[in-house]
């Protein structure tokens, strides 16, 4: 197909000042993304001057049939890695005609949490670490499986190499690079304990910028396996048995846990989400109760412990963090499949907001 | 999938300062390389710049789940040539928490040895030949074998060309320009003896960087395979019968052995190494006696017998060296799936700081 790729890969700057916008958003059910492209006059590095947008939200399972309009609202701008040159991916959300947020727009609530004055002043990182499984197409199987088998016990193929041990690198690396290139903060990869199943991580990312990127982390790694052929899982528990789930452990700071003293902050922070766990568990993830079972390095969901450098816990604290007393702690409880929109806000105001009476 | 290349192979030095560094070690079985990537914000070339690190030592075998944590030192950088640009590879070792090698962490002592004044004044050489299997996947038979049954006997297969003699060659030749392109210090290649058994040689090396180059370069061949969808094999007899095994033999020099009247140097530090010969090959490789049976070009691992030119000898002086009156030595016995930083610090021990 080298006559293909040619045009794919023309650089339009040479003869035209127009660029592509790929309008990105999420869509009915909370997971599914969703995109368009438009064409724009020149280019364009500030949100606020991109046009708002529209699409038909009866095709989505956002509106219905006879009043269909949805409104885009372009909230943050990224490079498009696949068309290259000046062309943009830009992350929405989604509005009535009105003006207001339709129900699945979680981000207009995190935007309203992290633009509080208390937790603004808190400056609140976020560190995302999400795992997904890749699997073969039309069979849905792991890839790298025996179809119809398994292959050898979890041990070898935590950050493993060597074509028994490893499975699908290729779209792990060219995620990395157009991450980076996209100008997403993603900050390392691994192979994961399961085979076929990876993890990326995101961050350090301020208040509602984390999830804007992990987002469009998300986006950019369905496109790349989209061309690969091979099928995307958010599943936190794609396979049953002795087999590892898939989290989005969120990695969590404030500026008064960052400074001296900031190890009492952080274990403060703990009691509180401990107080509200029941609450939390009910918005990361549909199924995470296949996961968090208490094997497999999680701790089980209807338990809430924390713990120094402990991995079958639901936060972890690290041991640096410990030693300097002050640094960030780890939520181990949010499923892959969970909208980071959600969980950094309410990490954010059950930890700065809420008051435990 | 062209596109999917065009994003691997993307050159970010045009759009960000940032670099991903891949930070290597050896897990719990001393044989399994493992790693994992980060993204530093801009590039780096010493190593004590860049930032320990730690990853799940409970998913290793190197560490209990509710103290998981193993810490990364960093200790050599290479040319990444999968990413290249200024993406590097990360050669680390293991610590605990409180600063402890861990068991499995077999550099820490190697580089004692190697800081000791004696054995630095002596500036250690290494010349690592590294045999390997290259195997089919699913099936584990070697490449180019048929499967179910065998390829005719040893003798057309070494150094050879050709569809029905060498068998792998691309993953041989993109290993040995990736390895020049990382900084590894290959010296050379061939095909093996036995078909679909390669040889790769990394060196001369001084004191610990040989250990840390050979792991890099192993690194690199097992990534190589991954992408040709091949098993790579360090196992030391992967085939019983009438067929080659593979090892690692390992040529050696000091500085006085270099210089003038080095052969009488090197004859005593052959007999040192004959009084010590149940501990070195207890270092020497797991599996070894399916290896060193006395045929096959191997020495009988319970006998140590030295020689020139011989081929059937623990430990083999070359032609020149005799003739020259210095040179170097090669010791015959580790096996292909031996600890670089065991058995080159062992040797530099026995040879320079024991006394019998």
């Amino acid at each position: 197909m080298s006559l293909l790729s040619n045009l794919l890969n023309l650089n339009l700057s040479d003869c035209t000042e127009k660029v592509i916008a790929e309008y990105i958003w999420v869509g009915g059910s909370g997971m599914d993304i969703r995109s368009k492209a438009r064409t724009l006059s020149g280019p364009v590095s500030d949100p606020s001057k991109l046009p708002k947008w529209n699409y038909d939200g009866s095709s989505t399972g956002q509106a219905p049939g006879e009043d269909s309009e949805v409104i885009l609202y372009p909230q943050a701008i990224f490079k498009d890695p696949f068309r290259r040159g000046d062309n943009i991916l830009v992350m929405c959300d989604c509005y009535t005609p009105a003006g207001g947020p339709i129900p699945t727009n979680k981000r207009y609530n995190a935007a309203k949490i992290f633009s509080h004055p208390d937790v603004a002043a808190e400056e609140p990182w976020y560190g995302i670490e999400q795992e997904y499984t890749l699997l073969q197409k039309d069979v849905k199987w792991p890839i790298g499986w025996p179809v119809g088998g398994y292959p050898g016990p979890q041990g070898p193929y935590y950050c493993g190499i060597g074509a028994e041990k490893s499975f699908g690198r290729d779209i792990v690396d060219s995620h990395y690079k157009a991450c980076l290139y996209a100008g997403i903060n993603i900050s390392g990869i691994n192979g994961e304990v399961m085979p076929g199943q990876w993890e990326f991580q995101v961050g350090p990312a301020v208040g509602i910028s984390a999830a804007d990127q992990l987002w469009v982390a998300r986006y950019i790694l369905e496109r790349i396996t989209e061309i690969a052929g091979v099928v995307l899982s958010f599943d936190p528990k794609p396979i049953q048995g002795d087999w590892n789930g898939a989290g989005a452990h969120t990695n969590y700071s404030t500026k008064t846990m960052r400074s001296d003293g900031g190890y009492e902050v952080i274990k403060k922070a703990i009691e509180k989400l401990g107080l509200r766990h029941k609450e939390h568990i009910a918005a990361y993830g549909e199924g995470n109760e296949r996961r968090l079972t208490g094997r497999h390095e999680t701790a089980d969901i209807n338990t809430f412990v924390w713990g120094v450098a402990n991995r079958g816990a639901s936060i972890r604290v690290g041991r640096d963090t410990e030693k300097n007393g002050k640094g960030y702690f780890e939520d181990r409880r949010p499923a892959s499949n969970m909208d980071p929109y959600v969980v950094t806000s309410m990490i954010a105001e059950t930890t700065i907001l809420w008051k435990s009476n």
